[in-house]
């Protein structure tokens, strides 16, 4: 039962690290939501064994968290949360490829594996920068980003209400829980009977609260459309951060970075 | 001024599935009054409330906000002269922060952005919550929520206040501030609660509802007097009324 409640003091507490007043969090919202995409987007689009040049991507979140102010143990412990996804995406590849590509001196390293590493490092580049981009902007902020930027209004909201209701009915779900692991003893009354008529009520409960909140919106004037006084304004540092970032990816994804680099090095070396 | 009345004239209401809540309600509360709407639970309190701004619509008779009929056609006035406040904060404050929820209605009557922002920090500074304006909701105590949830309706500078079970929830230092808060308010307001003590200190006269009629109207004073009409509304004199069991035990 204290799942529950953990899972929501987590996502909260990602919320409260957004209230912030570092330079990335004055950044405009909608400047961080594009930005992170063509991030997420450059990422995703390399090649299938493409490792080297994954690498250098790594600058933007180590950034972001440095400027930012993200909690680094906080942010690895979700990131591992959501890694069995990735792993069970990739793991088979290493049976199914065995063609050997790399030799690193005596161990020979097959297609599969290098593949699976891209792919390990992907997952953690774009989770770790949409968390990141939660925790620097606020999940509210991100919905009004996405609404400006043309998303359908009633997306938004849904999105907004979803986020807004999720702590209620999360702590009312977590109050039953409670209350019937408290009256359930030696694993009698856990079973599913009950879990369905506790869903059933928690169905029935949402369908009522859903009703009064409308009477309450209605009671203040909704008329089908949310307004949100607060004015979105680009400034140059907004710009500047949006353009600087996208030409490094794009740079990033057309030159392979890592390999000049260790050219030169080698070239220093010899 | 006149927009300051309430008039209910011969109301009647059912709920979709047949249950007949309120049968045959007839009062007026006049401009600037304070009354208490006191009764079991069950006894159509709530439901009362919702005909006030036109949440519900009668079914029979008719309910008149300061000389105008409620009907759907002046639905939009009757909610912008009639605030009502919800028992469950969580229900009333839905949008992503504290200022937010608090605009929400200026923002919808089509006020201009300054303006909206005059009424919200008006509104806010009245109920104390000036402080609070860039926190979300959820992450208030019980309080600070019905704080909040109050300034969301007076930013819509409502000329009747109708509050459901405002003391529920609140502990008891918490609650003085809510009732020294609504001494200071000159709207008519209409109070449905289980709290005596608090129609004591704040409400001149009392509506006692009992199984959706009227079962008594009068002053606060008398009717917290009357054991035998309390207790046949499932109520019981306010604590303040009852003897000090330190100096007459029983």
């Amino acid at each position: 039962m204290g799942t529950i409640e953990n899972s929501l003091y987590n996502i909260g507490y990602l919320e409260t690290l957004s209230y912030q007043a570092t330079p990335i969090h004055r950044l405009d919202p909608r400047v961080k939501l594009l930005t992170t995409m063509v991030f997420i987007v450059a990422v995703v689009s390399f090649p299938k064994y493409a490792v080297g040049s994954l690498i250098p991507f790594i600058l933007y979140p180590v950034a972001l968290i440095a400027l930012g102010n993200v909690p680094v143990g906080y942010l690895g412990k979700k990131i591992l949360i959501a890694a069995p996804f990735a792993v069970f995406i990739g793991i088979f590849n290493p049976l199914l490829d065995r063609q050997v590509m790399v030799h690193l001196g005596p161990l020979a390293i097959s297609g599969g594996w290098v593949s699976f590493a891209s792919i390990m490092l992907r997952f953690v580049l774009t989770v770790s920068a949409a968390l990141i981009l939660i925790a620097v902007t606020g999940f509210h902020q991100v919905c009004a980003a996405l609404e400006r930027l043309g998303m359908p209004r009633v997306f938004a909201l849904q999105l907004l209400f979803l986020y807004r209701y999720l702590f209620v009915l999360g702590g009312e779900a977590a109050r039953m829980v409670r209350a019937r692991a408290l009256r359930s003893f030696d694993g009698r009354g856990l079973g599913f009977g009950t879990y369905g008529s506790l869903l059933g009520h928690l169905l029935l409960r949402t369908l009522d609260r859903a009703q009064r909140l409308h009477l309450a919106m209605l009671s203040r004037g909704f008329d089908g459309e949310i307004r949100l006084l607060r004015p979105l304004r680009l400034h140059g540092r907004d710009v500047g951060f949006f353009l600087g970032w996208t030409g490094l990816f794009v740079l990033l994804r057309l030159y392979n970075i890592s390999q000049w680099w260790g050219t030169w090095v080698m070239g220093l070396v010899k | 001024m006149s927009h300051h009345i309430i008039d209910i004239d011969d109301l009647y209401y059912s709920y979709p599935d047949g249950n007949q809540v309120l049968k045959g309600i007839s009062f007026r509360i006049t401009h600037g009054e304070k009354v208490a709407l006191v009764g079991a639970n069950g006894a159509g309190k709530s439901t009362l409330l919702l005909q006030f701004n036109g949440c519900l619509l009668p079914e029979a008779g008719r309910v008149r906000i300061g000389e105008m009929p409620v009907t759907k056609k002046t639905l939009k006035h009757v909610r912008r002269t009639v605030g009502l406040i919800f028992q469950d904060p969580d229900d009333q404050l839905f949008m992503p922060m504290v200022y937010d929820d608090v605009a929400f209605g200026p923002l919808n009557l089509g006020l201009t952005p300054e303006e909206v922002d005059r009424q919200v920090m008006q509104a806010l500074a009245a109920v104390g919550a000036v402080h609070l304006k860039d926190r979300p909701p959820y992450h208030l105590s019980g309080g600070e929520k019905r704080a909040v949830a109050i300034a969301a309706v007076l930013s819509l500078a409502p000329a009747i206040l109708v509050m459901d079970e405002p003391s529920s929830n609140l502990d008891p230092k918490t609650r003085r501030q809510l009732i020294d808060l609504l001494k200071t308010f000159e709207h008519s307001l209409i109070i449905a609660t289980h709290d005596l003590d608090l129609v004591l200190d704040l409400c001149p006269r009392t509506l006692v509802l009992k199984e959706g009629r009227i079962a008594a109207d009068g002053p606060t004073r008398m009717i917290m007097q009357d054991e035998e009409l309390l207790a046949s509304c499932n109520l019981e004199k306010p604590l303040r009324l009852q003897g000090c069991p330190v100096c007459h035990p029983v």
